[in-house]
């Protein structure tokens, strides 16, 4: 017969307190590894489209007569696959998340051309 | 990685070989199908850990008799190739008539025109 | 004979984390027959293969399932490895193994909540769940995601773990070991877990094997079936025996999990111990052509992947076998004369997972 078998582990969290973070005022602490959101050094990127065509979901976008690179936040998958492919490395994994939004958020990033003279472009 | 055994067979040889199989205390793995060009199925056997695969290559209409007397268990994966690849199936000890799978579309892993 | 009534089980049920249905004819409070209904969350994952170029269908095959999510990822690249004769280095083996060792462990103890959480007790059900939040922290830290990694890839792994961070697993492994040790005491010595699981749902040897039973389902009736056994990633190097119960109830179910925990544990120090250096992907040219059949364990049993590859970018045709798939017919089995208060239990005893089963 064992029936309070349990009691040592409740007497125990009973002394601990919450083993649990109160999320808003206290957040957990993220790793440097963590996955959030995929942030670009625009300035140096040279409009490749290679991501555009490895993301698996389709959730980049990329102009290269805007000069624009845009992603779509809820459909990115974290997967870090254009991280992984971008030649320039100017694609890397931020390891905060993209705050909750009610509706599709396309992020839109504008690389500023008029100090490039025009043999660079 | 072993090499994998695939035995080609017609498909009215197949309940002979699968009783076959039973009897020498073969175990039923899977039934595979793959739309290409006709409908190939792919009874994968297992016993002591080495897999062995019948293949049947049919038509995309044709019929195929239904394992499920021989391997009970079999009925789920029967009605699963039926609904979503709309093999004819004959005579499965549980037959859901289409309707294991709650999907709006008819068939949806089938390829028409692929021939 | 009494009077048959008809109850519908599900799709939604306090129990089920997934939809599944279940039509059961009573006869007054026993159960006489089961129908199984899926395809609630049919998403048609084996047909994506279609659209993705064979690289990136490693992320989809990684969603087939949350909890095996690893598993699946592993299974599939093994896969066109295997079709396309890559010889990934030894660190990667070594490295999916601990990956898999440690989603093994995650899931049982998930399970142990969930299983707690069907017979009603709540604390235990949470405490559970405490000790699996230590297991999420390593995925955290070791891949970047808590749930899925995403550091499979064909040709080895994406991330490497660092010589002292496998110590500091090692650490909380000790830790989690013996925090386990404490609250699995309560599963199986508890009277009143006891009484929940015990003589519940007996699936014979004989029976286990005829209806196809995989995975804890399979071993906890005395069916030998494990394909680590099989040497596959770096499983060939380490030393380890398949659990086996003979018994066929929930309780032989239950302990054959939380051996397997311990058995995982044991597993991962072995891996942490034998862990060569050097590379850790090997590049990856050409497409797959041919097609392979590969088996691997998922905690919750023997998983078949098949790939056709016709030399194209594209993939003719994935499929995926789960071990609920193939332990269904087995529970319907054991539903048939339990009393309805059991059929919770019995339908968790399976670890059912429904996302696996439909794809």
């Amino acid at each position: 017969m064992s029936i309070m078998s349990m009691s040592k582990t409740l007497f125990k969290n009973l002394f601990h307190g919450p083993f649990t973070v109160q999320y808003p005022i206290k957040k957990k602490d993220s790793y440097e590894r963590t996955r959030g959101r995929i942030g670009i050094d625009i300035d140096d990127c040279i409009f490749c489209s290679m991501c555009q065509r490895r993301c698996p979901t389709g959730a980049i976008q990329v102009d290269k007569a805007a000069s624009s690179w845009s992603i779509e936040r809820l459909s990115c998958i974290q997967c870090n696959y254009c991280t992984e492919v971008c030649p320039k490395k100017c694609l890397h994994m931020e390891n905060q998340y993209t705050s909750p939004s009610f509706g599709k958020v396309r992020d839109e990033f504008i690389k500023c051309t008029n100090t490039q003279s025009p043999s660079e472009s | 990685m072993g090499q994998q055994t695939i035995k080609a067979i017609s498909s009215n040889e197949l309940l002979a070989e699968v009783l076959h199989l039973k009897n020498d205390g073969y175990r039923l793995v899977a039934i595979t199908c793959t739309c290409k060009d006709g409908m190939e199925l792919s009874y994968s056997f297992d016993k002591n850990y080495e897999l062995l695969n019948l293949r049947i290559n049919i038509g995309l209409d044709e019929d195929i008799a239904s394992i499920s007397f021989l391997y009970p268990f079999a009925f789920l994966y029967e009605n699963e190739i039926k609904e979503l690849f709309g093999v004819n199936i004959k005579d499965i000890a549980v037959d859901f008539n289409n309707s294991l799978y709650k999907i709006p579309v008819k068939t949806p892993f089938r390829k028409e025109g692929t021939e | 004979m009494g009077n048959r009534t008809i109850v519908p089980f599900g799709p939604q049920h306090p129990v089920l984390p997934e939809p599944i249905h279940l039509d059961l004819v009573l006869e007054d409070e026993r159960v006489v027959e089961a129908i199984p209904r899926i395809g609630y969350i049919h998403r048609g994952l084996e047909k994506l293969v279609e659209k993705k170029d064979f690289q990136q269908y490693t992320f989809v095959a990684e969603r087939i399932c949350g909890i095996c999510s690893f598993m699946h990822g592993m299974g599939y690249c093994m896969t066109i490895e295997s079709i396309m004769q890559i010889e990934i280095p030894e660190r990667a083996k070594f490295l999916r193994t601990i990956w898999a060792e440690l989603s093994r462990m995650h899931s049982h103890i998930l399970w142990l909540g969930l299983l707690a959480d069907a017979f009603g007790f709540e604390s235990l059900f949470m405490q559970s769940w405490k000790i699996r939040e230590q297991i999420l922290d390593i995925f955290e830290e070791t891949t970047g995601g808590r749930v899925i990694f995403s550091v499979c890839d064909i040709g080895g792994v994406r991330k490497d773990i660092s010589a002292e961070t496998l110590q500091k697993i090692v650490g909380i492994l000790e830790q989690v070991d013996k925090e386990l040790k404490e609250l699995t005491e309560v599963f199986l010595k508890d009277t009143s877990v006891k009484s929940r699981t015990k003589g519940v749902g007996v699936l014979s040897k004989q029976a286990a094997f005829d209806l196809g039973a995989v995975g804890p389902m399979a071993k906890a009736s005395g069916v030998e079936l494990d394909m680590r056994t099989q040497g596959y990633a770096a499983y060939g190097k380490l030393k380890f025996a398949p659990i086996i119960d003979t018994k066929g109830d929930c309780y032989a179910r239950t302990k054959v999990r939380i051996k397997e925990i311990f058995q995982s544990i044991d597993l991962i120090k072995q891996c942490v111990e034998l862990i060569p250096e050097g590379e850790i992907k090997v590049k990856v040219t050409g497409n797959p052509s041919g097609e392979y059949f590969t088996q691997i364990e998922q905690p919750r049993g023997e998983v078949v992947y098949y790939a056709k590859g016709n030399g194209s970018k594209f993939l003719d045709r994935m499929r995926v076998r789960t071990p609920t798939f193939a332990n269904v017919p087995a529970l319907l089995e054991t539903l048939k004369g339990c009393s309805l208060a059991d059929v919770p239990i019995l339908i968790l005893t399976i670890d059912p997972c429904i996302s696996c089963t439909e794809r």
